[in-house]
């Protein structure tokens, strides 16, 4: 009786293992397929988009002087309106933060509704509540950073997330899995979900991962990001780094320049003029 | 929001589902270790907890993966990470060492009960036998050269899944919040090895517990003295991983960091509750008091076992404190350094607390399952087909049948 078990379920065993076999063949097949295509869209998005760019011929950079910056929140207009941002104040590729060093030397910081209308109150108070005296106070822009050594493309765990030739740290939203890794290694906060309930995003896609990406279908043109297009004053300034004659390159002989948070060797390749030693 | 946090930090996107993810995943590991203290480093007093141990990790790790993938915002993509890993991600290993441990941890179940379900199989009728023949995979073998070897493979099983479960499986969640260098809270090479020594003692404070409740449901006697050894080891590893836990804190404390400011007032103001009293002192202080006495004073036996029980509810507690404080402390600490945000648990929702309730019921309707099919207690003897089963709740050494 025992041998008809061992028969009976030898044949099932045979065919578990020749099921197994196929499933496992069909996966693998289905990885290549899908691994040629998610090369495919590596290429397309690290620049042979626009005709003649070079991606490999560039290597752009960023200058924030934080002298200029007079909190108007224009730029954050623009790119919520160039980039279909959703209209949250919990989603946002660029923002502006207020910094008041009040006489006992406090650090006073705000960003209400991320900047976009402008500062228009009062001075927000000290956490004790009476009214602070300030100091000095001064605007600070951010944005993505776009590092050289990026922690939220090493974290993603499925490459939705990685940095172009031409140096700019994007995220193919077709790929992304939505799990918020790079969310949390970015220490600028640059990034946000776009969540499910949102009025618009960038690429049509919710529940996944968003942050500036130096509006590169604008620069892939020869044009300016957006941000830098709408700011009244200068205070950003968008070029090659490869050029010795740019923008950010003829700031960063004529100035002394600092990035944010340097001992996370993140080497950021947005340099800020004017950073004062309580900006974060 | 108190204080200043950047805008986009307004969204806690690793939620209590989260939370979920290293607390089961270092259950199992826990778990997985008192069964590997028998049947690889042979620790004799555990032999009567081995095969329910084995259990109960596999009911757990079914479920392991499950609060990730809810979590995640495009579900359907989940497979991304198997069929296009990005090798530097330290998420990115997830799967494939989950699908390792699991497969692993599979063999090594159906090796040890092996006998049983062999047993069943011939002892059966019906659909009961079809059932029984399946699992039997067409080996019927149970002839003592035959048991060796099932015994050796077990052991070299366990041998390949103490690495497994504690250095990838579990050591490994601690990586992925310790190598996050953005977030003060979490960035220290501390944190895997305090995730493995939570992990240890929430699975051995897991098993005291389901151990106690199992018995007490199927009717059958305790055996005190297994559990008393259980919990000596629960304390033994409880001291090493409170040790490690404050001496992570103490030396932040002291070396001042700019971080340190904003870290104080997490523990001792925001985290107040679910740090200092839930964690440090139920979770911690007061069981490991409660151990220590059963270790060391030979109470009553159904005193020690109570108060053991006590002490690894409390236990449980404390590790479920710890992850939160971990995940959701990270989060609410602004990484700006200059404020807080606030998260409270939505109740419905995908990400709410019925979701995580639903969730953290699965493995034991899992257990309930697995356990009808093979109870690792079952100590009857059946007489059939001149068979002579001799099974119980420990290693039931069977005749070949005939």
């Amino acid at each position: 009786m025992a041998r008809d078990d061992e028969k009976m379920a030898g044949i099932d065993r045979r065919g578990f293992l020749k099921l197994t076999g196929g499933i496992l063949g069909a996966a693998g097949v289905y990885a290549i397929l899908i691994n040629v295509k998610g090369t495919a869209i590596l290429d397309i998005a690290s620049g042979q988009v626009a005709g003649d760019y070079d991606p490999s011929e560039h290597y752009w950079g960023f200058v924030i002087n934080s002298h200029n910056c007079i909190g108007c929140g224009k730029c954050v207009v623009a790119c919520k309106l160039e980039n279909r941002v959703p209209q949250r104040d919990d989603c946002n590729r660029t923002w502006i933060e207020r910094y008041q060093i009040t006489d006992d030397g406090q650090v006073l910081v705000d960003s209400p509704q991320s900047g976009i209308n402008g500062f228009v109150g009062k001075p927000s108070p000290k956490p004790s509540g009476e009214e602070p005296s300030i100091d000095k106070a001064f605007f600070v822009p951010k944005l993505c950073n776009g590092c050289d050594n990026s922690p939220c493309s090493q974290v993603c765990p499925v490459s939705a997330t990685y940095k172009t030739k031409d140096g700019i740290v994007v995220v193919d939203q077709e790929r992304c899995i939505g799990c918020g890794y790079c969310i949390q290694a970015c220490p600028y906060g640059a990034r946000y979900l776009i969540p499910h309930d949102a009025d618009r995003s960038p690429t049509g896609n919710v529940g996944v991962a968003d942050k500036c990406n130096w509006c590169y279908h604008r620069i892939t043109k020869g044009r300016l990001p957006a941000c830098v297009e709408a700011c009244p004053v200068g205070a950003r300034v968008f070029g090659d780094l490869n050029d010795p004659e740019s923008a950010p390159r003829k700031i960063m002989r004529d100035t002394r320049v600092a990035v944010l948070k340097p001992e996370l060797g993140t080497k950021p390749k947005c340099y800020y003029v004017g950073l004062d030693e309580g900006v974060r | 929001m108190d204080g200043f946090a950047y805008p986009n930090e307004a969204q806690i996107g690793w939620s209590l589902i989260v939370v979920l993810y290293p607390f089961t995943t270092g259950l199992i590991a826990g778990v997985f270790i008192v069964s590997a203290l028998y049947y690889v480093f042979n620790v004799q007093s555990l032999k009567p907890l081995a095969r329910f141990s084995l259990v109960t990790a596999l009911a757990f790790v079914i479920v392991a993966p499950l609060p990730l993938a809810i979590h995640l915002g495009r579900p359907h993509r989940a497979l991304e990470i198997f069929l296009t890993p990005h090798f530097t991600s330290a998420m990115a290993m997830f799967g494939y060492i989950w699908i390792f441990y699991m497969g692993n941890l599979m063999i090594q179940t159906w090796l040890v009960f092996r006998k049983d379900i062999v047993t069943y199989a011939l002892t059966g009728t019906g659909l009961r036998r079809r059932i029984y023949s399946v699992m039997a995979l067409g080996v019927y073998d149970l002839s003592a050269k035959s048991l060796a070897i099932d015994r050796r493979l077990v052991k070299l099983s366990g041998a390949i899944g103490i690495p497994t479960a504690w250095i990838l499986f579990h050591g490994y969640s601690g990586f992925i919040f310790g190598s996050v260098k953005a977030n003060p809270w979490w960035s220290t090479p501390l944190m895997p090895i305090i995730f493995l020594f939570s992990a240890v003692v929430s699975g051995m404070a897991l098993l005291i517990v389901l151990y106690v409740a199992a018995m007490a449901v199927q009717r059958k006697p305790i055996n005190h003295d297994a559990l008393r050894s259980l919990a000596g080891w629960l304390a033994g590893f409880l001291a090493v991983n409170v040790t490690i836990e404050v001496l992570e804190v103490v030396t932040m404390m002291y070396m001042r960091e700019q971080s340190w400011e904003t870290i104080r007032s997490l523990i001792t103001e925001r985290l107040a509750t679910s740090y200092l009293v839930i964690q440090l002192l139920v979770g911690s202080a007061l069981p490991l008091l409660a151990l220590w006495v059963v270790t060391l004073i030979r109470l009553p036996q159904r005193t020690s076992t109570f108060l053991a029980s006590a002490a690894a509810v409390l236990t449980l507690v404390g590790v479920f404190a710890m992850r939160w404080n971990v995940v959701i402390g990270g989060q609410i600490l602004s990484k700006s350094l200059r404020g807080f945000l606030s998260y409270t648990p939505e109740i419905t929702g995908r990400e709410g607390v019925l979701v995580a309730l639903f969730i953290m019921a699965l493995p034991f309707e899992l257990f309930a399952l697995i356990t009808y099919f093979i109870p690792p207690w079952r100590e009857v003897s059946v007489q059939s087909d001149g068979v002579q089963l001799e099974l119980n709740m420990v290693e039931p050494d069977f005749p070949r049948p005939t």
